[in-house]
């Protein structure tokens, strides 16, 4: 393939979803030439999401029409280092996404600041629990940036994104009908909160004869019609149903192409190139310079782009894969515990309970948003006592409906044939009465959770894939058990006919046949110690000042909730000091 | 590269099938879906969809297809069963659709034998599992039921056998009986529940007997209505269905 040599840009961002789209927004605003390389397609409302044909469950829930095409790139998976690892063939367990928007296209919109003391977790184990508590094996860090020092980042995404929400605590001040754990919050949502649907009505009611505290989820499906800071506008949400996994036609979920692509597409200082799949960052001879990077273009030409500072800004398993194919940074290696990039991979630990109601109470789980429901924070992060319980972490439990899609979010009771008639009368039975109770848990991170190189597996430009090595461990079981205890008493008090639980129990194994969680993290955790995290509190790589890696790839262990809200404020934060401190004096941020 | 070349024709054809209509924005609700205007009853007893010649199946698979979704969704007083709903239409269909093809799977080797919980790590893709499935369930009936094919053996006869690969009780030499039951029981469900411009749930009678409304996708005035039954009846993406 012959090697084509491109005019150089001050900035080369790979990647254009959400973090691409914040970056492209604040570097053009700084006056840098910046080009975004987006490895998927062109995608934008119209006519990519538009009506009807956007609500096709079966085109775009259950083949996918918006994710990645594992076709080309995918990852591969094994429990322990022990074992060979095995291709992610089919999507099942999580969804990456692809093309312009990214994973920000198909995203449900749950928004959700992490709790101050999430980004100081192990301090505050320690301080709480003492060191002891912790578990061997267990590499718990704190974040190394603090939650007053990001509330400026929420805020302005969340303004970005015309959040519906209810705060909780404004300016150190308790609110009723928000979340009183919250982190103070500088300003109230930007809109008010989504109407509350038949499901919430009773897990409202429960939670609150429980004496915890329910509030509306934060949700980046407008309310109300809004325009943002940018001037692009919202359209009010109406709750079709076909939000995960879709396009919005409404122009009501926050994504790139809602918020910022109509400003940014147009800026004479900004270019996309669509089709092109970065391969790796080039680097200097002494190997502390990025020079900027290779990609494959639409016709199969190796590409060369030179660049002054080359932003990361792909899904993170893609992130820590270009750093590994590129060498920047340490490997890191779990016999030894050194190195620290592929480091710190984690996910997240879900369960739930599905309820069956009688005839007289039709759920219409059709009529939901993505983000449209309830939530209770009280057993999450350290809003409980964790000293007799033993583990560390927590979830949110959330009564969520994201819609009524038949193929996918069909629930029968416990002892339905899986097909036959029973199966059908089953499903006629229950599809209105339906509705679930869902938690999403914290993960920790681990000496031997990890991400490098597979040794035996390809892309389709012959380059090794990302390998995955993870399970399910003791701390994770234990949170997910007793959660399950909690939401066992919550779906009991809902009233329903008839409830089951799903929640993890000790001995289960990580399945990736069943969706979980998109919520991949880690493998280039930030941090303020060179020897535990691959970038600073900036993101910025460390010893490569001129590579910043945005995105979930950056979280040290991962939280109970949704990541956008921490991922879009990261980026804003990271985009500040390159703008403020970094363009003035490039190399290290102090 | 000659396999790209062959998935982006899949492609084009999985393309070709959404009917023009659904290209067209709110002007598709003019359109009349093709070869349904008279819906049957609900309950009415299963009727081949005749209309349909199947592209991929040969006329004995074609045989087994509709026998064996015959017996995964039986026709009854509750609602239409599969072959009323056109899941072997569908099914066929997807044959041909990327889908069929595995055209978004990882399916570069080494191959290798993992627990289920890694998914499937067949290097087979689903069409190619169908044949060989087939194929293997008709020679294991004629074996064990006098030289008769699944077709024609009698209904619990057939649900014996289906029941037989949904365990693993019944096996096949080269092909995972369970992995071929599997894929056969997910599109007949797909057929059965998704939007008939798949060719699957004709004149969506599942949706009517479930319940759900389709491609509607505004319930904006249906927020909180706790004790309402949502009244109106289901549109696929073609339009009114009915």
């Amino acid at each position: 393939m012959a090697t084509q040599k491109k005019p150089a840009v001050d900035a080369v961002l790979v990647g254009f979803g959400w973090t691409g789209a914040i970056m492209g927004m604040e570097l053009t605003a700084a006056g840098l030439k910046v080009l975004a390389l987006e490895r998927g397609e062109m995608r934008d409302t119209n006519p990519d999401f538009a009506y009807p044909r956007i609500t096709d469950e079966l085109s775009y829930g259950i083949r996918g029409k918006l994710f990645q095409n594992l076709a080309k790139e995918t990852v591969t998976v094994r429990h322990t280092p022990a074992e060979v690892a095995v291709p992610y063939r089919q999507l099942g367990s999580f969804l990456p996404g692809d093309g312009v928007g990214g994973a920000g296209v198909h995203w449900n919109g749950h928004h959700w600041r992490p709790l101050p003391d999430d980004l100081r977790i192990r301090s505050r184990y320690e301080e709480c629990y003492g060191k002891k508590f912790i578990p061997g094996g267990m590499h718990l860090q704190d974040w190394g940036v603090g939650y007053d020092e990001l509330e400026p980042f929420f805020d302005q995404f969340e303004k970005v994104c015309g959040i519906s929400g209810k705060a909780g605590n404004l300016l150190g001040k308790i609110q009723p009908g928000g979340n009183p754990f919250e982190g103070a919050r500088s300003s109230e949502f930007p809109l008010p909160p989504l109407a509350t649907i038949n499901s919430a009505l009773l897990f409202e009611k429960a939670t609150r004869e429980l004496g915890y505290h329910p509030f509306p989820q934060a949700a980046a499906n407008a309310s109300r019609a809004y325009t943002n800071p940018h001037g692009a506008q919202l359209g009010p949400c109406n709750f079709c149903g076909f939000c995960e996994r879709f396009g919005c036609y409404m122009y009501s979920k926050a994504s790139p192409q809602t918020t910022l692509l109509p400003t940014l597409m147009h800026r004479p200082n900004f270019e996309l190139r669509t089709r092109s799949h970065v391969i790796r960052v080039n680097m200097a001879a002494d190997g502390k310079r990025a020079t900027g990077v290779t990609y494959i273009d639409a016709q199969g030409n190796e590409v060369e782009q030179p660049a002054d500072l080359v932003i990361l800004c792909a899904y993170q398993f893609h992130n820590v894969r270009l750093l590994l194919l590129s060498d920047i940074g340490q490997k890191y290696d779990p016999a030894t515990g050194q190195g620290v990039v592929g480091r710190n991979y984690a996910y997240q630990l879900n369960g739930g309970a599905s309820l069956f109601f009688n005839q007289d109470q039709p759920m219409n789980p059709f009529v939901g948003a993505g983000a449209s429901g309830s939530v209770i924070d009280d057993f999450d992060g350290d809003n409980f006592d964790h000293g007799p319980l033993g583990f560390i972490g927590g979830a949110s439990i959330n009564c969520i409906t994201t819609g009524g899609r038949p193929i996918q979010q069909m629930s029968v009771p416990a002892g339905t044939p899986a097909w036959g008639a029973g199966w059908k009368r089953a499903i006629k039975d229950n599809y209105l009465y339906t509705t679930g109770v869902g938690s999403q848990g914290s993960v920790m991170s681990y000496r031997d959770n990890y991400l490098d190189l597979d040794p035996t597996y390809k892309d389709v430009y012959g380059q090794p894939l990302l390998r995955m090595t993870f399970d399910w461990k003791a701390n994770d079981i234990a949170m997910t058990q007793f959660i399950g205890s909690k939401v066992e008493g919550i779906a009991k008090a809902m009233g329903p006919r008839q409830y089951q639980l799903s929640f993890k129990k000790p001995g289960d194994h990580y399945d990736l046949r069943v969706y979980q969680s998109t919520h991949n993290t880690g493998g280039a955790p930030m941090g303020t110690d060179r020897s535990t995290s691959a970038v600073n509190r900036y993101l910025q790589v460390w010893d490569v000042p001129n590579v910043f890696v945005m995105g979930a790839s950056a979280f040290p262990q991962n939280f109970g909730y949704n990541p956008t809200g921490m991922v879009g404020a990261l980026a804003y934060w990271a985009a500040k000091a390159i703008r403020e401190q970094y363009l003035k004096n490039p190399g290290a941020l102090a | 590269m000659p396999h790209d070349n062959a998935r982006r024709g899949f492609l084009r054809h999985s393309i070709a099938i959404v009917p023009v209509a659904a290209l067209s924005g709110a002007a598709c609700t003019q359109e009349t879906p093709p070869a349904s205007a008279a819906p049957p009853p609900a309950g009415a007893s299963a009727v081949p969809s005749a209309a349909y010649s199947p592209a991929f199946f040969h006329a004995p698979e074609w045989a087994f297809i509709q026998a064996a979704v015959a017996r995964l969704i039986p026709a009854d007083d509750t609602g239409p069963g599969a072959i009323e709903a056109g899941v072997p239409e569908f099914i066929d269909r997807q044959m041909d659709a990327s889908f069929g093809h595995a055209a978004i799977w990882y399916m570069q080797g080494p191959f290798v034998d993992s627990p289920p919980e890694f998914g499937y790590q067949g290097k087979l893709p689903p069409r190619d599992v169908y044949r060989a499935g087939i194929e293997a369930c008709d020679a294991y009936c004629k074996n064990t039921f006098s030289g008769k094919t699944f077709a024609q053996l009698d209904a619990s006869q057939q649900d014996q056998v289906l029941k037989g690969l949904e365990s693993g009780e019944v096996k096949f030499d080269n092909l995972s009986a369970k992995t071929f039951f599997g894929f056969l029981l997910q599109n007949t469900k797909e057929g059965y529940l998704s939007d008939p411009i798949h060719g699957g749930n004709k004149n969506a009678g599942s949706w009517k007997m479930i319940g759900f409304p389709g491609a509607r996708a505004d319930f904006a005035d249906w927020v909180g209505r706790p004790g309402v039954r949502y009244p109106l009846p289901p549109v696929s993406i073609n339009g009114p269905q009915g």
